[in-house]
């Protein structure tokens, strides 16, 4: 009985430890799949709870459990969701500079043989190009960004300039005239802090001045006279005092908080500033903001370059360890939907080519309030988006050159200097 | 003719062996999950180290013997950042012993006040790392700060300063929050070590003729050294591995320079995928942060003198 007793104990006890350990929540009746995705670009996370509760409704044996967290930490929550058996998350939002790496990585799903005709008809060709490796798809399009370049009307009016800039020569003229008038302060606002968006608005600068990352060869040319005339160029707009010497730190949502607080007549971010600078919750200046094609250099504008931005699209992927693909991919379409990126187009246009013409154009503008703006805008700036290199080792390259523009804006090294040293570094990574 | 052989007696075990057994068996589980949740990942982080192991689903993992730590010795990135991580945790450090102390002389004199005071010392130290370097982000914005409203407002400066642009600048910045969020840590340490020493040492060196300083410093600075010791090493480490405030008020910039040892080893093993160095450089931290503790003790726990 003692020996009995003993036996229980310790069985007990091997059940509560491992049981602690083991604990899984399960959801009866149908399926749980879990969605990471980033709360800053494209819909707000209310609207895409929304989109999940109607899909929801619609297929009542699958739950969808959205998780949301900054961009910055995407890319990391997908590392660590994946080491885990199942996988942290069904499917995931991909940058368009994480595919190579992630396949490389074999963390994402073959679904070539899932995407329809229509799909592949109907959408943008430059959508699957983000998500197409080697003939096969791995993703779901899912959002079309790129950057855009955005000012105050008012201010512009009140320094009597009559349109936007079409160089960033003028750009420099412009603010100039604004700083003089004590409008603002400091007229130009970028996301130059160490991180992704100085090497986004580095490739809207670079390549509008007719410079590249890489040659036909892929060895990296952006230290080049081309490359190197730009890093001035952005060094003399803050030692002149006309952008913002607070760019050096600032991310994106800085730059969009420091815009929509009226403090800058111009700045270069995504769509999303946009629509917020129009909301009376968040904007001090509603009814204020326009979008304008992106300036290009006046060298740039010679040698026939129209236009320059970056591609910062991104679709959804499903996780090659999912227990439960078929249901992700069927939420994925939906959200992919024309009918779901049609009515939420306020912050973030469809992905369908179709939606843009005809009958469905006519819809898609009139669907939100801000579309009669966006609309033409991205049609008229999207063509003319930059693709940041596609490797598997890119966001070491990445930092590299964020840590090389960093030094050349803060002085500690030369332009050409910190440039030279990071082309070195992309190719020690290239030799990898 | 057969034998039949005695039958061996069994082995009684007594009570104290019975429930020895019985509390072995009760505690096998836990200690087998401890084990699996503490000491596994150190084993098999230290295996990784002698790997080229990039990230990924059955990546092929190749021996390189100590290769990832000659890379990381020969790199002079590596080198910088060791440097800038010392000097974050010798100025961070040496604030908060000497802030800690004059706070916990100020409390333990009991000026009025005193029990607010206590008091509010807790509030830095029980928020949150994530939550301090938030709210220190935006005291230091250059746009919409406290800093800079309170500095316009007092008339020291004309136009905002964008404080974290500056490269010698931004972890004086960074230390400034980490001193805030930590030092009371080391005041409560210090102010409890103090109620405990005894009077009458005071009282007879103050008969004798000894000033203040003289008390402090030849009677309670010594009989607070292993106070001062468990305090050392615990900021010490825990300074030598900062990365949270870093990662929320930086981000490691502007030029690298504020990338700490720790947030290097972040980079390397989750955004650029290169877990085999992540690795070796997380057990070149540990033989950092050892060696530390090794110095402190040596130099300051001397039991002998305190009895």
């Amino acid at each position: 009985m003692r020996t009995l007793n003993k036996i229980t104990l310790f069985a007990l006890a091997l059940i509560i430890a491992f049981g602690m350990v083991g604990c899984q929540k399960k959801q009866a009746g149908g399926v749980v799949i879990h969605v990471l995705t980033m709360d800053q670009a494209g819909l707000k996370p209310a609207e895409i709870d929304q989109i999940a509760r109607e899909f929801e409704t619609l297929n009542p044996d699958i739950k969808v459990s959205m998780e949301y967290v900054g961009y910055d930490y995407v890319h990391d929550k997908i590392v660590t969701g994946m080491a885990a058996t199942p996988p942290g998350y069904d499917a995931a939002m991909i940058d368009v500079i994480w595919p190579d790496e992630f396949i490389k990585a074999g963390y994402l799903l073959d679904v070539t043989n899932r995407v329809t005709a229509d799909m592949k008809a109907n959408m943008f060709p430059a959508s699957w190009n983000g998500v197409t490796r080697n003939g096969k798809i791995y993703g779901m399009p899912w959002l079309m960004d790129v950057k855009y370049f955005m000012y105050n009307k008012d201010i512009l009016t009140k320094a009597g300039i009559a349109a936007p800039p079409t160089t960033w020569e003028e750009l420099i003229a412009q603010a100039t005239t604004i700083k003089q008038q004590g409008l603002v302060e400091f007229p130009i606002i970028w996301s130059w802090n160490q991180k992704e968006g100085v090497v986004c608005d580095f490739t809207v600068l670079l390549f509008g001045n007719g410079g590249a990352f890489l040659d036909a060869s892929g060895k990296p040319v952006f230290n080049n006279e081309k490359g190197v005339q730009v890093l001035t160029w952005m060094k003399q707009s803050l030692d002149a005092g006309l952008s913002n010497p607070s760019s050096v730190s600032s991310d994106e949502n800085a730059v969009e908080a420091d815009f929509m607080a009226g403090k800058s007549a111009f700045a270069v971010n995504w769509l999303f500033q946009y629509s917020d600078s129009n909301d009376a919750t968040k904007s001090q200046i509603v009814g204020q903001a326009a979008l304008a094609p992106m300036p290009v250099f006046a060298a740039g504008a010679a040698a026939g370059i129209k236009g320059s931005s970056v591609d910062g699209s991104s679709s959804f992927a499903i996780m090659a360890t999912s227990r439960y693909p078929d249901q992700t991919w069927k939420f994925l379409t939906y959200l992919a939907s024309n009918e779901v990126q049609t009515k939420y187009s306020a912050e973030m246009l469809p992905v369908w080519q179709n939606d843009f013409q005809g009958d469905a154009l006519a819809k898609l503008l009139a669907a939100t309030p801000n579309n009669p703006v966006t609309v033409p805008a991205f049609l008229a700036q999207f063509p003319y988006a930059n693709e940041r290199p596609t490797v598997a080792y890119y966001n070491e390259a990445s930092a590299a050159l964020q840590l090389a523009i960093q030094e050349a804006l803060t002085g500690v090294k030369t332009p050409q200097q910190a440039l030279d040293e990071a082309a070195a570094k992309w190719v020690s990574l290239a030799s990898k | 003719m057969t034998t039949i052989s005695p039958t061996r007696p069994r082995r009684q075990l007594s009570l104290r062996q019975q429930d020895l057994r019985t509390g072995w068996l009760l505690v096998i589980p836990a200690l087998l999950v401890i084990l699996g949740v503490t000491l596994w990942p150190i084993i098999y982080t230290f295996i990784l180290s002698f790997y080229h192991a990039p990230t990924g689903i059955n990546q092929v993992r190749t021996f390189v013997g100590l290769g990832n730590y000659l890379e990381m010795i020969k790199d002079q990135t590596f080198w910088e950042t060791i440097g800038r991580t010392m000097y974050f945790t010798i100025v961070s450090v040496g604030l908060e012993m000497v802030l800690g102390m004059a706070i916990a002389q100020l409390i333990h004199s009991h000026p009025w006040g005193w029990k607010f005071l206590r008091f509010s010392l807790i509030i830095p130290w029980a928020v949150p790392t994530i939550v301090n370097g938030a709210m220190w982000r935006w005291i230091y914005s250059a746009d919409f700060g406290a800093l800079n409203g309170l500095l316009m407002q007092l008339g020291l400066i004309k136009h905002y300063v964008p404080w974290l642009t500056f490269p010698n600048l931004a972890m004086p910045l960074v230390i400034l929050a980490d001193v805030w969020h930590t030092m009371p840590f080391v005041a409560l340490i210090l102010q409890a070590a103090l109620a405990t020493l005894p009077l009458e040492l005071d009282e007879a060196a103050a008969v004798d003729g000894a000033n203040a300083f003289q008390r402090f410093w030849q009677i309670r600075l010594p009989l607070l050294r292993p106070a001062i010791l468990v305090a050392l090493i615990a900021r010490a480490v825990d300074a030598f591995r900062v990365f949270d405030i870093v990662y929320i008020i930086t981000s490691s910039g502007p030029a690298n320079r504020t990338l700490t040892i720790t947030y290097l080893t972040y980079l390397n093993t989750f955004p650029w995928g290169n877990q085999g160095i992540g690795a070796s450089l997380s057990f070149l931290i540990s033989i950092f942060t050892i060696s530390m503790a090794l110095i402190f003790i040596r130099f300051l726990y001397h039991p002998e003198e305190t009895q």
